[in-house]
C-alpha cells in the first residue's frame, strides 16, 4: 500500500483487496425514470463479480447507457442503490472512479486538441495521479491503443476508428480495478475489434474487472465471462455465458435412414417436439444426456449415420430474451 | 492492474487543473482573436484622436471627461480606452468565454470525460470560473497596455495632470493604470457569474453566450432610465466606470468599495445558482 514510487505499469500480483465484498458493481432496485415520465432503468439488481468480463447486453434503447451513466455518477437514480467497488456510490465516487477507467457512450474529446493534448487535459484533472508520470503514461496509453503515430494529430482529423482508440487511451491513463466499456468497439474495422478483443483479454489477466457494453453478442460471446442482458429498462436474465446458454434447450437431431423407427425410440425416451424429416428425426433433449439416445437406438437396432446436439448460440438466446432482435426499443 | 498504490500516491498539490484549464482558454484561437481586436480598439481611438485635432481651430469638443485628457498626455488614452470598451466589447468576450466554460464541455461531451476522472463539480466550477476572470483580467490589460503604446506614440507623455487637477509622476500614473485594470476586471467577475449559471443551463455554448451578452445589455439599458433609479444601486454597471475615481487625488474609495460589494452579491448569487444547478443536473450529453 505504501508503495515508493507510483509506476505506471504496476504488477497485478500485489493487488490488495480493500473492499468488503467480491463484486465490483453492485445495484439494488437501481431505477431511473426521466423527467418526462419514461422509466429508462427500472428496477434492476446487477451484481458484477470482481474480475469477470462482464457483458452488458441489450438492444438499442434498452437501457444500458443510462445505466453506466448511473454507475459512474453522471445522472443520479431516481430510485434504489449501488455500490461500485465495494463503495456506496456516489457519495464515495472521489475515492472509487480514480480506480475506474471509462468510455461512456463514445469517446468525448477537444476537437481542437491534439490527441495527446486531450490525454494530457484529463490527465492533468486527475489528482490521483503522479505528474511527474504524466509523460510516461500517455505515452504508454497511445502505445497501447496503437495511436502513437498519430498523437500529435488535432482529434478533429481522427477517424471514428481513432476517435474511439484515444477514448480507450484515455481508460488506461493509469492502473484501474474496473474498467467501464460502453461499445467500445463501435466504428472500429475488424482489425482494431480483434485488438480490443485482445485488450480486454490483457486487462482481465491482470486482475481488472472489465464492464463490457454492446450489442454485438459475437464480441461478448468470444470474451465475456458472465452476461447480464437488459430489455426495455429491464434485466432480463444475468449469469455466466454457459449459465445462459442453457436457459434455452439444446435438440438433439439424428441423420438415419430409418426415420420412422428412430422417431418411435426418441418419442419412448420421452423427448418433445419430434420433427421428422427425410433423411433426420430431430427432438428436444431437455434434461436427457445424448449418450441416453445412442444407447437407445443403437439397441433398437436403428442404424444411427451421424448423432448432433444442436445448442442454440447467444445470439439466439439473446433474441428469445427480448423477443425482438435489434430494434429500437421506446 | 492493481491502484491502489496510485492512489494512495502523493497529492500533487501544483494546480495542474487550473494550468490545463488556462491553457485551454489562452490558446483557443477564438480567445485570442478576440484579445487582437481588443488591443486594436485603443489603435483606432488614438488615431481617430490624434486625426481630428490636428485640424487647426477643432476645440476639443464633449465626450468622456478623459478625451480631452489626451491630447495633453498619452497616459489618458488607457483610461479612455477602457471608458470606451467596457460598456460592450469587454462584457461581450467576456460572455464569450464564460458561456463557453460548462457548454462547452458539455457540448463536445468532455463534460462527462472530466466527471469521470473524477473532477468533482463543485471543483470543476471553481476552476472554470478562475479561467474566466483570468481571461478578463487579460483582456482588461490587453485594452491597457495597447492603450499606453499606442498613446506614447501618437501623444505627449510626463508627468501626468490628474482630473482632480493635481499632477503625479509618469511612474505613479502607471501603477493607477493598472489598479484601473484590475478594478475593471474585478466589475466583469459579475458578468463572468452570469455566464458561468447560464453555461450550467444549456449544452449549446452558443445560446449562453448570448444570453449572458443580452442579461448585461438589459441591465445597462435599466441602469439607463431615470425613472427606476432607486434600483441602480443595486446594478452591477452602475459602478463600472467608477474606476475614473482611481484616476484623482486624493482617490475616491466610495464608490469603488460599493462597486466592489455588489461585484461580490452578483458573484456569491449566480457562483451559488450555476453550483446548484451543476452539482444536481444529469448529465446526459
Amino acid at each position: 500500500m505504501s508503495g515508493p514510487e507510483p509506476s505506471p505499469d504496476v504488477a497485478g500480483a500485489g493487488a490488495v483487496a480493500v473492499a468488503d465484498d467480491d463484486t465490483a458493481i453492485r445495484t439494488t432496485g437501481l431505477t431511473k425514470r426521466f423527467p418526462g415520465g419514461q422509466v429508462a432503468v427500472n428496477a434492476i439488481d446487477l451484481s458484477v463479480p470482481r474480475g469477470a468480463v462482464f457483458g452488458f447486453l441489450g438492444p438499442n434503447g434498452s437501457g444500458k447507457t443510462t445505466t453506466i451513466r448511473m454507475l459512474l455518477g453522471l445522472i443520479g437514480p431516481t430510485a434504489g442503490s449501488f455500490a461500485v467497488l465495494g463503495r456506496p456510490m456516489p457519495d464515495s465516487a472521489g475515492a472509487v472512479l480514480p480506480r475506474v477507467g471509462a468510455l461512456v457512450e463514445g469517446p468525448a474529446f477537444y476537437p481542437y486538441l491534439s490527441g495527446r493534448a486531450n490525454l494530457t487535459r484529463l490527465d492533468a484533472a486527475d489528482r490521483s495521479v503522479d505528474a511527474r508520470t504524466a509523460r510516461a503514461r500517455i505515452d504508454a496509453a497511445l502505445e497501447r491503443v496503437g495511436l502513437s503515430a498519430a498523437a500529435e494529430k488535432r482529434y478533429r482529423a481522427y477517424s471514428l476508428g481513432m476517435r474511439q482508440r484515444l477514448g480507450l487511451a484515455s481508460a488506461l491513463l493509469r492502473p484501474r480495478d474496473l474498467l467501464v466499456l460502453d461499445e467500445p468497439t463501435n466504428g472500429l474495422d475488424p482489425q482494431g475489434t480483434r485488438e480490443v478483443r485482445t485488450l480486454v483479454r490483457e486487462l482481465a489477466s491482470d486482475g481488472a474487472t472489465v464492464f463490457l457494453s454492446s450489442h454485438l453478442l459475437s464480441e461478448v460471446e468470444q470474451v465475456c465471462t458472465h452476461v447480464a442482458v437488459m430489455s426495455r429498462g429491464r434485466l432480463v436474465s444475468q449469469g455466466t455465458l454457459d449459465a445462459l446458454r442453457s436457459v434455452t434447450t439444446a435438440r438433439v437431431r439424428v441423420v438415419t435412414a430409418d426415420t420412422a423407427q428412430a422417431a418411435g425410440v426418441v418419442r419412448s425416451l420421452g423427448l418433445a417436439d419430434v420433427a421428422v424429416a427425410v433423411d433426420h428425426v430431430s427432438a428436444t433433449l431437455g434434461e436427457l444426456a445424448s449418450e441416453r439416445v445412442t444407447e437407445a437406438l443403437v439397441r433398437a437396432g436403428v442404424g444411427v449415420r451421424e448423432l448432433v446436439v444442436e445448442r442454440p448460440d447467444l445470439e439466439d438466446v439473446f433474441v428469445s430474451l427480448t423477443g425482438e432482435g435489434f430494434d429500437v426499443e421506446q | 492492474m492493481s491502484s491502489s498504490e496510485v492512489v494512495i500516491a502523493r497529492r500533487s498539490w501544483r494546480p495542474r487543473f487550473l494550468a490545463s484549464e488556462l491553457r485551454l482558454v489562452f490558446t483557443r484561437r477564438r480567445n485570442l482573436a478576440m484579445l487582437v481586436v481588443l488591443a486594436g480598439a485603443p489603435l483606432l481611438l488614438g488615431l481617430a484622436i490624434r486625426l481630428s485635432t490636428r485640424r487647426p481651430g477643432g476645440g476639443g469638443g464633449g465626450g468622456p471627461a478623459f478625451i480631452g485628457q489626451i491630447t495633453g498626455n498619452g497616459l489618458f488614452l488607457a483610461f479612455t480606452s477602457l471608458v470606451v470598451t467596457l460598456p460592450l466589447f469587454l462584457p461581450l468576450v467576456v460572455s464569450v468565454v464564460s458561456g463557453e466554460a460548462v457548454a462547452g464541455e458539455a457540448s463536445t461531451g468532455t463534460l462527462r470525460s472530466l466527471l469521470v476522472v473524477p473532477v468533482g463539480r463543485t471543483r470543476l466550477l471553481v476552476v472554470k470560473f478562475a479561467g474566466i476572470i483570468a481571461y478578463a483580467f487579460a483582456a482588461t490589460l490587453t485594452v491597457g497596455v495597447s492603450a499606453i503604446v499606442v498613446g506614447f506614440a501618437l501623444f505627449p507623455t510626463g508627468p501626468v495632470t490628474l482630473l482632480s487637477g493635481g499632477t503625479i509622476p509618469l511612474s505613479a500614473a502607471l501603477l493607477r493604470v493598472l489598479l484601473v485594470a484590475l478594478y475593471v476586471a474585478a466589475m466583469l467577475a459579475s458578468v463572468a457569474a452570469i455566464g458561468l449559471f447560464v453555461s450550467t443551463l444549456t449544452e449549446v455554448p452558443l445560446a449562453a453566450m448570448a444570453t449572458t451578452a443580452i442579461l448585461v445589455i438589459v441591465i445597462e439599458i435599466l441602469n439607463a432610465i431615470p425613472q427606476i433609479s432607486q434600483i441602480h444601486p443595486y446594478l452591477m454597471t452602475q459602478w463600472w466606470l467608477s474606476f475614473g475615481d482611481l484616476v484623482r487625488d486624493p482617490v475616491g474609495y466610495g464608490n469603488i468599495a460599493h462597486g466592489l460589494v455588489v461585484t461580490a452579491v452578483y458573484v456569491v448569487v449566480f457562483g451559488s445558482l450555476a453550483w446548484a444547478r451543476l452539482t444536481t443536473r444529469d448529465v446526459t450529453s
